[in-house]
């Protein structure tokens, strides 16, 4: 799913030495054996092995260790995406998990059974200062699991402000704007909309970004879609498909859509070959590390609407959780590195090996004041009351082969009306599989 | 990957030994083994533990509902959705079409090469390792190779197109010819075990053949169909039959360049089964390795029958 990916992608959340999968055996037995003398070591999951991941979980650990003398932190990496689900999926299930893992919260949180296999983290201090949003998405009626990792960040376009001045063009509200900026855009020989289908989940924006737009428009759509009614066939969900697939018949892409890859994608808007680019506002840490002079080129706004009224789509901040397998004295060791990452130290870390690309989920930490520029465009959204929640964090069900699907849409392989009966056929057997009534 | 996974599809070739070996069992019944029968003992524990057993789970999680923390009995449910799988059509057709055409390519090219290199040839040698040496790539490092080479806009391939200003197709990107790509790929790297198999076949063929029919004034032409081909049937089945497996059961190189795309445009039914399996449908993808298993079992069990009794007759 998106925000997975974007885990992986970015850089936001944990990481570890590439020796780290070989070290957390000894670590454990290490750990065991060196209790007894007064220490403990805990091995931490990172969410992600890109660079950014791996950084955040190794300076997060260093430090604690620094706060921690007798507190040993052992970091392991993971692959992101569907190969970190089921990694973590099967640690989970044969009782091996590290004792704390980082993952993302909402629907992919919820398919790992938490009530069965985490530790509720229900009454630890920190647990009164996260967001209710936030508290939603890693939450079952049972019990609190997870503490957030990073900010929340936003699904929309980023746009090249400097090609918007150049041009003198206003961010768009309504589609047809932005279909008429785009057409300007194209006349002056930039590429208007950056489309990167050499890392496939990249086509799903138009669709996944527009979803605070469908409950703006229909504030049940989510319970509907979970209950079997709501379908992408229809409006107001269609539309993402439709955007997608004109976007492709008016020719306002860049002519190697199907090989650009997305770190290269955001190399291209930073630079302004490219204005506008679909996307979530996490993935600036990458243009952070590729152009970090440019880096305050780049805004944000929420995917425009047909009515003109758009909102900003919200994903949550990711998750650190702790098995039903850690106990004793690698639980409070455990919870100690969770409350860790809430002290300034630990704050102040989040905000250096991550980038803040939204507003925290928790109080105790605060975006810096140099945080990308961006990053006040999303605010914008928030003081004014426009946003809402990606549809992963309010309902088990997506499809695993939307990004698929808008491949086929977006490069004229099917039309958005098939490629949306398809999906829906799609949410159909996830739905089937996740055995939920109704379907 | 989950145990029972791997076994539904691993134990799809050691199906075809055991048919092969069966043959060749039959012939050799008579002749007694100078080994005691418990020097088997280590081999089958191994295959029961890690075949065996979890093949018959295999069977029975096909029929449930697992998340890998727990599994509902669902009987034939998830045979029925993957049989309603809008992409498992065209994905078989695609298998099809990819099965066949790197099994013929491999068998016609690998007779070639083989005819070439076991021929006089100047650094025959040297020849040999080039022909042989993809054969030791891993396999899902030729697939990133060869992904950055036909890359339409930075590759190799097209680049130097440009300079004959050539058309520079999108090898992997369109989705005309995306299969056909990577179906290029797969020949690439699986001729040279062809050719080598060819080349045994055609090395252990008695010399006396071609000097007799040379003395009856055959000429080369004559010589290659009456003795070569004939003679080499047996080479060409084990050709056939190993690369027909690999064909249809083909996944690694696949997703190593495209993945399936774009869009569905190069999926077969291995990677369908994959995907179901990433989104965590797991008792789904087992009974998707079930059917594959079947299918590749439907197809090959006569042709192996077939191709080894012809050899026989000979």
């Amino acid at each position: 799913m998106l925000s997975r990916r974007a885990t992986k992608v970015v850089a936001s959340f944990s990481g570890a030495a590439l020796l780290g999968a070989a070290l957390v055996a000894c670590g454990s037995s290490n750990g065991s054996s060196g209790s007894s003398s007064g220490s403990t070591t805990i091995s931490l999951l990172a969410g992600g092995n890109d660079p950014a991941a791996t950084k955040f979980a190794n300076d997060m650990a260093t430090a604690f260790e620094k706060a921690n003398p007798t507190i040993t932190v052992k970091v392991e990496t993971r692959p992101g995406g569907t190969d970190g689900d089921n990694l973590i999926k099967t640690r989970l299930s044969t009782g091996s998990m590290n004792d704390v893992f980082l993952y993302n919260s909402g629907s992919l949180l919820q398919a790992l059974h938490p009530d069965q296999t985490l530790q509720p983290l229900t009454n630890e201090p920190w647990a009164k200062d996260i967001t209710a949003d936030f508290k939603q998405s890693v939450s079952t009626s049972q019990g609190l699991y997870g503490a957030p990792v990073g900010t929340t960040f936003d699904g929309g376009v980023m746009y090249n402000k400097k090609v918007y001045q150049k041009l003198g063009l206003s961010v768009p509200k309504t589609w047809a704007q932005f279909i008429s900026n785009s057409e300007k855009i194209k006349a002056a020989g930039i590429t208007p909309v950056l489309v990167s289908y050499g890392d496939t989940w990249t086509s799903q924006l138009f669709v996944l970004a527009d979803f605070a737009n469908v409950s703006a428009q229909d504030p049940n759509w989510a319970t509907d879609y979970t209950n079997n009614k709501a379908k992408y066939s229809n409006p107001p969900a269609l539309a993402g498909f439709t955007h997608t697939q004109e976007i492709y018949d008016k020719k306002l892409m860049n002519k190697d859509f199907a090989s650009l890859t997305n770190v290269n994608a955001l190399k291209e808007l930073a630079t302004g070959q490219g204005a506008q680019y679909p996307m979530i506002t996490v993935t600036i840490s990458n243009v952070l590390q590729s152009n970090p002079t440019q880096v305050n080129d780049i805004g944000y706004f929420a995917m425009p609407t047909e009515s003109g009224d758009p909102h900003a789509t919200v994903w949550e901040a990711n998750g650190a959780y702790i098995p039903k397998t850690t106990t004793g004295a690698k639980l409070d060791a455990a919870k100690k590195f969770i409350q860790f990452m809430y002290t300034p130290e630990g704050c102040s870390i989040q905000n250096s090996a991550g980038v803040p690309a939204g507003p925290y989920a928790i109080s105790d930490c605060t975006v810096p004041a140099n945080a990308p520029a961006l990053v006040q465009d999303e605010l914008k959204y928030q003081q004014a009351g426009k946003t809402g929640l990606a549809l992963e964090f309010l309902s088990p069900i997506k499809g695993p082969n939307l990004e698929k699907i808008l491949v086929q849409v977006g490069s004229g392989i099917s039309t958005a009306a098939q490629g949306a009966a398809l999906y829906d056929q799609d949410v159909k057997a996830q739905a089937q599989q996740l055995g939920l009534p109704g379907w | 990957m989950s145990a029972a996974k791997i076994t539904a599809a691993d134990a799809v070739p050691s199906i075809a030994a055991s048919v092969e070996s069966n043959v060749a069992e039959s012939r050799r019944r008579r002749i007694r083994s100078p080994y005691p029968t418990w020097f088997f003992v280590p081999t089958i524990a191994l295959y029961v533990v890690f075949f065996a057993i979890p093949t018959v789970f295999s069977f029975y999680f096909s029929l449930t509902r697992w998340s890998l923390f727990d599994s509902h009995f669902i009987g034939f449910a998830n045979y029925v959705q993957f049989f309603q799988d809008p992409q498992l059509y065209t994905s078989f057709i695609h298998t099809l079409i990819y099965a066949f055409l790197t099994s013929g390519s491999k068998v016609v090219l690998g007779f070639l090469l083989a005819l070439l290199l076991t021929s006089p040839v100047i650094g025959r040698g040297y020849l040999r390792a080039v022909v042989f040496f993809p054969v030791l790539l891993s396999t899902i490092g030729v697939g990133i190779l060869w992904k950055s080479l036909l890359d339409p806009f930075h590759g190799m391939v097209n680049a130097v197109l440009g300079w004959f200003h050539l058309p520079q197709p999108g090898w992997f990107t369109n989705p005309s010819l995306a299969l056909y790509s990577i179906a290029g790929v797969d020949i690439w790297k699986g001729v040279g075990i062809a050719t080598l198999i060819f080349m045994a076949g055609i090395v252990a063929i008695p010399h006396e053949y071609f000097e007799a029919a040379r003395m009856d004034g055959a000429g080369a032409w004559r010589m290659l169909r009456e003795i070569t081909i004939p003679l080499t049937r047996g080479a060409t089945a084990t050709v056939i039959i190993l690369s027909l497996i690999g064909g249809l059961r083909s996944f690694d190189i696949i997703w190593a360049t495209t993945g399936g795309g774009p869009g569905f445009t190069s999926d077969v039914i291995a990677s369908v089964i994959y995907k179901q399996y990433q989104a965590g449908f797991y008792g789904l993808s087992t009974a998707g390795n079930v059917i594959l298993f079947l299918v590749v079992t439907v197809i090959m069990v006569p042709l192996s029958y077939v191709l080894n009794r012809r050899s026989v007759d000979l």
